[in-house]
């Protein structure tokens, strides 16, 4: 048996020898400038896609005037938000208030260093990792950077001394903190099967077995509700609902600090892509003999370009939920968040700890396709249980259902004649 | 190590270059007008009413405080969870996997007593109305 401590600290020992001194340093600063660069064009062309498919979804156009159907549109913004004047409120804290958007925007464009995004490069000198940084706590690493994002949201709504601000950036701490409860639960049974916390042994382990969204369904059906309210996108986009607080805590913000405000926000949402796509759609793994050795440049090349399309269709999904459901009411966010899905995922914890050990007690290899059977069998249950037990008006309730029913159906002949009273006098 | 944590430390410094560098081009590419209007918090064009910095509800802080107990409980959950395949096997592991026989229930038991404790306090959170918010 080996004991716990010991176990602790063999998470940080390190994994893959990279090749030469200088290689490695050239390699790195290449790899760190293409994806940051792709990073930005990639988040630019997003805020340009998201009002192209609110216009698709509305039935509209949508921007199309400047350039070939609107594609010099981000370029435009750009260039405005630079030269536009910047606003600051005489009560405001200066520093804070200039500090703020670059608190938000440095972990947001910080997070995806240890997603791996296509197999192995080789090359003349060395076996190269497509990742900017392998950190064996890859996984430690995106929960304890991304939940920096929340200062720069605070900070914000703090010291631009504006009461719509202040209550935007209360709501999204209570909010990110709630739910990245729910989040680091929902991929402990991740970890279970992996047995790493490493992101690249994640991605190997599923290219050998199965994908995890099969094994651990509910546990990738919590992550995505969290992700959704950790990067404050509808239907939990409380700390900016613009009918509400007008903009929350970017309220008073203009010019390139709301620009990077936005940039950030687009960020977070591809990274929080990237990161269902990694623990529960393989990464870069393509089904099929593309994930073995040798590597190939072509298998670089078509793995890099499968993890794109997977975490382009998740930012399309984000988009879509946005542009579709309307937005929670604050107190049944919070009841989402801690009397659903935290027992939920505390339970799953136990029933998928246990499924392991059963299986392994009956000698069902790992990885194999009894294992993973098994797995997707029991989540098809629980699923289908789920799904047919929990009564959205039970566990999510508008406050009328709390009421005693007559005392519903006085307000509601009340509403109704006062309605008819207005409507005669008018 | 340096070599392991090297490339994050390389990435936040470009990262910080560039919020330095976006929030100082505006910076010197604006001509600033400021008026006194231009300058009050925004509150729908009337008039701002005292100061925004006021006392705000108490559900706010009891969130952070359940926040750090449970996080911190996840915080434990994460080496067991990584840890799982030696915990629940008697002998050490046998290339990756457990020897037939061997299977041992000491992980799995240390973490329902774990949960057990917790719940306990979930519960009597939950019924304190801590997670009430209406």
């Amino acid at each position: 048996m080996m004991p716990p401590v010991h176990a602790l600290l063999q998470i940080a020992t390190p994994q893959l020898p990279p090749p030469s001194g200088a290689v490695y340093l050239i390699a790195t600063v290449i790899k760190m400038v293409v994806v940051f660069s792709l990073y930005m064009v990639t988040v630019a062309l997003l805020t340009l896609a998201e009002r192209k498919i609110s216009a698709w979804i509305q039935d509209r156009l949508g921007p199309n005037r400047v350039g070939p159907g609107g594609l010099l549109q981000p370029a435009a913004d750009g260039l405005k938000n630079i030269m536009k004047e910047e606003t600051y409120p005489s009560a405001a804290n200066l520093p804070l208030f200039v500090l703020a958007p670059a608190m938000s925007f440095v972990p947001a464009l910080l997070t995806w260093c240890v997603i791996p995004f296509a197999s192995p490069l080789p090359t003349p000198w060395g076996l190269i990792d497509m990742v900017v940084a392998p950190l064996p706590v890859g996984y430690l690493f995106i929960l304890a950077v991304s939940s920096l994002g929340v200062y720069g949201i605070v900070l914000a709504g703090w010291s631009s001394n504006n009461k719509y601000a202040l209550l935007g950036g209360l709501r999204s701490s209570a909010q990110m903190v709630s739910y990245e409860i729910a989040m680091g639960m929902s991929t402990i049974p991740v970890l279970l099967l992996a047995g790493n916390v490493a992101l690249g042994d994640i991605v190997r382990q599923q290219a050998n077995g199965m994908w995890n969204v099969l094994g651990l369904t509910v546990a990738f059906l919590v992550f995505l509700i969290s992700a959704f309210a950790e990067t404050n996108r509808l239907p939990f986009d409380l700390p900016e609902a613009e009918s509400e607080l007008v903009a929350g805590y970017h309220a008073e913000y203009s010019a390139m600090k709301f620009s990077m405000f936005f940039i950030a926000e687009y960020a977070n949402m591809v990274t929080a892509s990237a990161l269902m796509v990694t623990l529960f759609f393989g990464g870069w793994d393509i089904p099929g003999h593309w994930d073995v050795a040798p590597w190939t440049v072509w298998k670089t090349v078509a793995t890099g370009a499968f993890f794109a399309f997977k975490t382009l269709f998740f930012v399309f999904f984000y988009m879509w939920i946005r542009w579709t459901l309307p937005r929670f009411r604050y107190d049944q966010l919070m009841a989402l968040g801690w009397k659903l899905l935290l027992p939920l995922s505390l339970g799953y914890i136990v029933v998928i700890a246990s499924a392991i050990l059963g299986l392994d007690a009956a000698g069902v290899a790992r990885g194999s396709w009894a294992f993973g059977g098994a797995l997707l069998g029991l989540n098809v249950v629980i699923v289908a249980v789920l799904l047919f037990l929990i009564d959205r008006g039970r566990l999510i309730s508008p406050a009328y259902s709390r009421l005693d029913q007559r005392n519903v159906e006085k307000l509601r002949a009340l509403a109704a004649r006062s309605a008819l009273m207005t409507e005669g006098r008018n | 190590m340096e070599r392991t944590y090297f490339p994050v430390l390389l990435l936040l410094g470009f990262a910080a270059f560039n919020a330095v560098a976006m929030l100082a081009l505006s910076h010197l590419t604006m001509r600033p007008r400021p008026t006194p209007v231009k300058q009050t918090p925004y509150e729908s064009g009337i008039p701002p009413l005292g100061d925004a910095r006021e006392r705000f509800s108490v559900k706010f802080y009891m969130v952070a405080v359940l926040f750090i107990i449970f996080d911190i409980e996840t915080v434990f959950m994460i080496p067991w969870g990584a840890h799982y395949r030696e915990l629940s096997c008697a002998v050490p592991l046998v290339a990756g996997s457990c020897p037939a026989g061997q299977v041992s229930f000491f992980g799995l038991g240390e973490m329902l007593v774990f949960i057990a404790i917790l719940l306990v306090g979930f519960i009597y959170v939950w019924k304190k109305g801590a997670l009430q918010w209406d």
